[in-house]
This record gives C-alpha cells, sequence and structure tokens, in this order.
C-alpha cells in the first residue's frame, strides 16, 4: 500500500513508545549498569569494566548451555516444522470437522506452560504415568529423572506436543489462501502430487513458514518453564538451557555483574537471528507486493 | 464431477487417520491429567488403570473451597484483562499509524519494537523485581499486567498492522472529506472494520499472559499471587498432592478453550500476524 509521509504519526506512536520504554528500557539498563560493576554487599558497588563479559565469553558452563540451547533448538525445528506442513496438508478443508479440529490442535497453545510441565511430568512418571508406566512394561529403560537420554527424549516430546500445533495453524492459514484455480491448473498439466506440493503450496507456505520459524526459533531459544517443571534442569546440568542457567546464576546465587553480562550477551544473540529473519521477511513482503 | 474434489495434490484430506492419530498424540496427555484429577492420591499412587474407579470430585472441591486456590485464578484472571486491555489501547493508534504513515524512524521503531518480542523474560526477571519494588508496585495486579506488556504490545501492535493494511486506504480519505474527525472516523468507522483484528490480538494478548509463569512469580507474592504460582504448592512436606494438581492443571485449560472456541476461524490469520 502507497503510504503518506507524515510526522505526526509520530504522536499516535507515542503511548506505545513510553510504555515500552518503561518496561523495557529501563530495566535494560540495569542491567546494563550491573554488568559493568561489582559489589562487596550492601549496595556499594564500583566499576569494573568489561570484566564479566569476558568472564562470561570464556566460561565453560556458559558455553555447554549455549551447546544444549543449540542442540535442543535444533531438533526441535527439525522436527516441528516438517511435521506441522505433513500434518496441515491433512487437515480437513471445511466444514464442522475443520472446526474441531482447529479448536483441538490449537489446545496445547493455551496451556499455562508450567501446566504443560506439569501434564508431562505426570504423563511420563514410571509409577504413575501412562508413557512411563507402558514403557516400563514393555521393558524399556526410561527413567527421566535419573537418565540423560529420557531426560532429552522427554523434554523434545512435550515441545513437540506443545508447539508444533503453531506450525500446523500457520501452515493452514497458507494452504487456505491458494485459490483454486491454481489446483485446477496443476490438474490440467497432470502434474503429480509432488510437483502440487513442490511448485503451489510451499512457495505460497513460504511466508508464513518463515514466521514459524522465526517464533519457533525466539521462543525455544528462550524456553524455561517446560523443562524447569519437568527436569528442573537435570539429571545433572544435562537439561540446563540458556535462560535456567540465567535465572540459577541471577536469582539463585544473586552473582548480579555475571548474570547481566549473560543476559546482554544472549539478548544480542538473539537480535541478531532476528534481524536477519526480520530482512528476509520484509523483502519477501516487497517481492509480493 | 466428484473427482475434482479429490484430487487436489497433498492437500486432500484422503486419509483422516493421520489427522485421528496426531490428535490423539495431542490429547492423550490431557486425558491422562483429567483422568488423575478424578481419582484420590490413593488410587493414584496404589493402582494403575485407565479410567478412575471411584469416580471422585474432591480434588476441585478442594480448589473451589479453598481461597488460596481460587484466588489464584481470580488474581490471574485480573492481570491478564488488564493486560489485554492496556495493550490493546496503546497498540490500536500505534498500529494505525504503521500502517497508514512513514515517518522519520518508523522501520527502526518497528524492528525495536518487535525485539522486545525477543526479548527473554528470564533477562527481565531481576530488573523487573528491582523496578517495581522501587515504585512500590509489587504484587499487584498491574505490575505483572505492565510487565507482560513487554512481550503483548509489539505482538499486538504487528497483528494489528497486519490486519489494517487490509483495509483500502481510500475508506480514510473519504471519511476525512465527509468531515469526520479522526477520532470519530476511528472510532465509528475504522474500528468495526478491523473488528476480527481487534480480536484476534485480544485473543494472543489472553494466551501470552495467561501461560506466562516466571515474570508472573517473581512480580507477585501473596496479594496477586497467579495460579501458576500457586500450583508449584502442592508439593509439600507429605509429598506432591498429585490430585488436586491434576484438578488445577484441568481447571486452567478452561479459560483458554473458550476464547480458542470464539476466534477459531481467526486464529491462523492472527498467528501468521495477518499477513497471510
Amino acid at each position: 500500500m502507497r503510504k503518506t509521509v507524515n510526522q505526526k504519526a509520530w504522536f499516535l506512536v507515542l503511548p506505545v513508545l513510553l510504555l515500552v520504554a518503561f518496561s523495557a528500557v529501563i530495566p535494560l539498563m540495569t542491567v546494563v549498569n550491573y554488568s559493568v560493576q561489582d559489589t562487596f554487599g550492601n549496595n556499594v558497588f564500583f566499576e569494573v569494566g568489561l570484566e564479566w563479559f569476558e568472564e562470561i565469553l570464556h566460561s565453560e558452563r556458559i558455553h555447554d548451555a549455549l551447546g544444549r540451547q543449540l542442540l535442543f533448538t535444533g531438533i526441535i525445528m527439525a522436527i516441528e516444522i516438517p511435521l506441522g506442513i505433513y500434518i496441515a496438508l491433512h487437515m480437513p478443508k471445511g466444514g464442522f470437522w475443520a472446526s474441531v479440529c482447529l479448536v483441538l490442535v490449537a489446545l496445547p497453545l493455551l496451556v499455562p506452560w508450567n501446566v504443560v510441565g506439569t501434564i508431562w511430568q505426570i504423563f511420563a512418571r514410571t509409577d504413575i504415568g501412562l508413557l512411563g508406566h507402558t514403557l516400563a512394561a514393555m521393558g524399556i529403560e526410561y527413567n527421566y529423572t535419573q537418565d540423560i537420554l529420557s531426560a532429552w527424549v522427554t523434554i523434545i516430546v512435550m515441545d513437540v506436543w506443545h508447539w508444533t500445533s503453531l506450525v500446523v495453524l500457520l501452515c493452514y492459514a497458507g494452504l487456505q489462501s491458494i485459490p483454486g484455480a491454481y489446483y485446477q491448473a496443476a490438474k490440467i498439466d497432470q502434474a503429480s502430487k509432488w510437483s502440487v506440493f513442490r511448485y503451489i503450496q510451499l512457495p505460497k507456505m513460504m511466508g508464513v513458514l518463515l514466521i514459524a520459524s522465526l517464533l519457533r526459533f525466539m521462543d525455544s531459544f528462550m524456553i524455561y518453564t517446560e523443562p524447569m517443571v519437568v527436569t528442573g534442569g537435570g539429571p545433572g546440568n544435562a537439561t540446563t538451557f540458556l535462560s535456567i542457567d540465567l535465572v540459577k546464576m541471577a536469582i539463585g546465587q544473586f552473582d548480579l555483574g555475571p548474570a547481566a553480562a549473560f543476559s546482554l550477551i544472549y539478548f544480542l544473540v538473539i537480535l541478531l537471528m532476528s534481524w536477519a529473519f526480520f530482512t528476509i521477511m520484509t523483502n519477501i513482503d516487497k517481492q509480493e507486493a | 464431477m466428484n473427482n475434482s474434489q479429490t484430487k487436489k495434490g497433498f492437500f486432500s484430506s484422503k486419509s483422516p487417520m493421520i489427522m485421528l492419530i496426531y490428535i490423539i498424540f495431542l490429547m492423550l496427555p490431557v486425558y491422562w491429567l483429567l483422568n488423575m484429577s478424578l481419582k484420590t492420591n490413593e488410587e493414584i499412587l496404589g493402582t494403575f488403570s485407565l479410567f478412575p474407579n471411584n469416580l471422585t470430585f474432591d480434588n476441585y472441591i478442594v480448589i473451589f473451597t479453598d481461597p488460596d486456590w481460587y484466588w489464584g485464578y481470580i488474581n490471574s484472571m485480573t492481570y491478564v484483562v488488564m493486560n489485554t486491555v492496556i495493550s490493546l489501547l496503546v497498540a490500536l493508534p500505534a498500529a494505525y499509524a504503521f500502517s497508514r504513515y512513514t515517518f522519520l524512524g518508523d522501520k527502526h521503531l518497528f524492528f525495536w519494537l518487535l525485539t522486545n518480542r525477543m526479548a527473554p523474560p528470564a533477562v527481565f526477571a531481576l530488573p523487573f523485581f528491582q523496578l517495581y519494588s522501587s515504585v512500590g508496585l509489587f504484587d499487584t495486579h498491574i505490575a505483572v499486567a505492565l510487565a507482560h506488556t513487554l512481550f503483548n504490545v509489539p505482538l499486538t501492535v504487528w497483528i494489528l498492522e497486519g490486519f489494517m493494511r487490509g483495509v483500502p486506504k481510500e475508506i480514510d480519505e473519504t471519511a476525512y472529506v465527509d468531515g469526520f474527525s479522526f477520532f470519530k472516523f476511528f472510532t465509528k468507522i475504522f474500528t468495526p472494520l478491523i473488528s476480527s483484528g481487534i480480536g484476534v490480538a485480544a485473543f494472543f494478548c489472553f494466551m501470552f499472559s495467561w501461560v506466562e509463569l516466571l515474570l508472573s512469580r517473581t512480580l507477585t507474592s501473596v496479594d496477586a499471587k497467579s495460579i501458576a504460582a500457586t500450583m508449584t504448592k502442592t508439593v509439600s512436606a507429605s509429598g506432591v498432592d498429585w490430585g488436586v494438581l491434576a484438578a488445577a492443571g484441568i481447571l486452567t485449560l478452561v479459560p483458554g478453550a473458550i476464547v480458542i472456541y470464539f476466534v477459531r476461524n481467526h486464529i491462523a490469520k492472527g498467528l501468521s500476524l495477518g499477513r497471510v
């Protein structure tokens, strides 16, 4: 859409600006402040420069947490995106059953995150959980509080359960926007199912898929509550992702300086990735316009 | 021409089995929670059964009679509603500005807003605690509502901007020619036109505020304690009260299920930020 230049539009944006400044900029400044200071207690602070940043960048603990985080994000995206596309292709197209499916599919998204954790904690327990009990009955060694592999599998299946629906809903919306004429043309050309998917459906889904990937990337990178409830970051540190480590450091040990430096680096990493996504997205928007 | 309907490539739903399997996968853990919420603790720990043998509603009665429990729900609903109202009020004019005008720094501002959606709540937990304590808002509903605007306002602006782009600009111009003031045009003509967008944005504010735990737990202690925080107290010295925990979990699904039903046809469009 063509837009007119109007500097007065700033007044319309002002409320948002003030609110977000209050709830984002001021707290962020506190973080920046902590990141360059140290304290001996009693609220006496002194400047330490970039010492905390160096410490964090060389910290083995943070490297490990980042490694686990990347592995986790990689695995869940590799499962959720293709699975989401596949399920969306099988959603009913309209009528009563489409509504039923939409509501049921969307339900996991509306479950409070700690309840997601609770649900899976209960579901996967070997003594009282359906999944844990069934696996134990089948003779599979499974215990998410003791065994690292079990813990990882539980957390990944939980995330797939929780978030694949998001990808499904987005792809479904993308598929519904394809005009029927495209399919008729494909039929006349006797296109195979695969080429219909490859040359009609997939290109039309690119926009929403990008948004889905962006949201899944951001949210999985910030995951805290669900693994915290299920495994508490354990066994050992096996499922301690970045956010869990950060909260441990900031609130558990009250290491404000390193935690603040950690926060800023963490935020910058997400920012960088998101900027890349955002640029690609606006370019796609432009091509379509 | 039955053939033309069934042969629509991959998108045709020839095998409802796949959908069925996926929905069973989604519903099984929820069913298990429901199953447990209708059992006594002795039965949960003692026997393993797919159905409650002695159906009991005691767990739900505990929640509805203990003020600690039901106030958790009331507190959560309070800050969620506050957050939704605040987010929509500030986001509407901003989204209009982004969808209609170019102004100095608009793209940067838009991206900056977006970055707040990407900020990990864990980064903000401690500074928020200090900020709201120092202004005397700690343990109030408004503190949580304001904290949640951090990620809800950017999202709302994003969604609304997408929907507003779909409204032709000629409508604005005609209204101004007809002598409408900006305020009157916005409330009387424009808002009804994007009502579905507002509904979807409200749904997302509700959703993200309802499901968030870390910030709401950090910012409240007694008076405004959220249900999510209340649920952690079922772990006591005598072990976990599984039955009540499960019942509380089931009850947290209810508001979500109700709102999904109302926006079911718009969720997908809203999720894609109006960009489908």
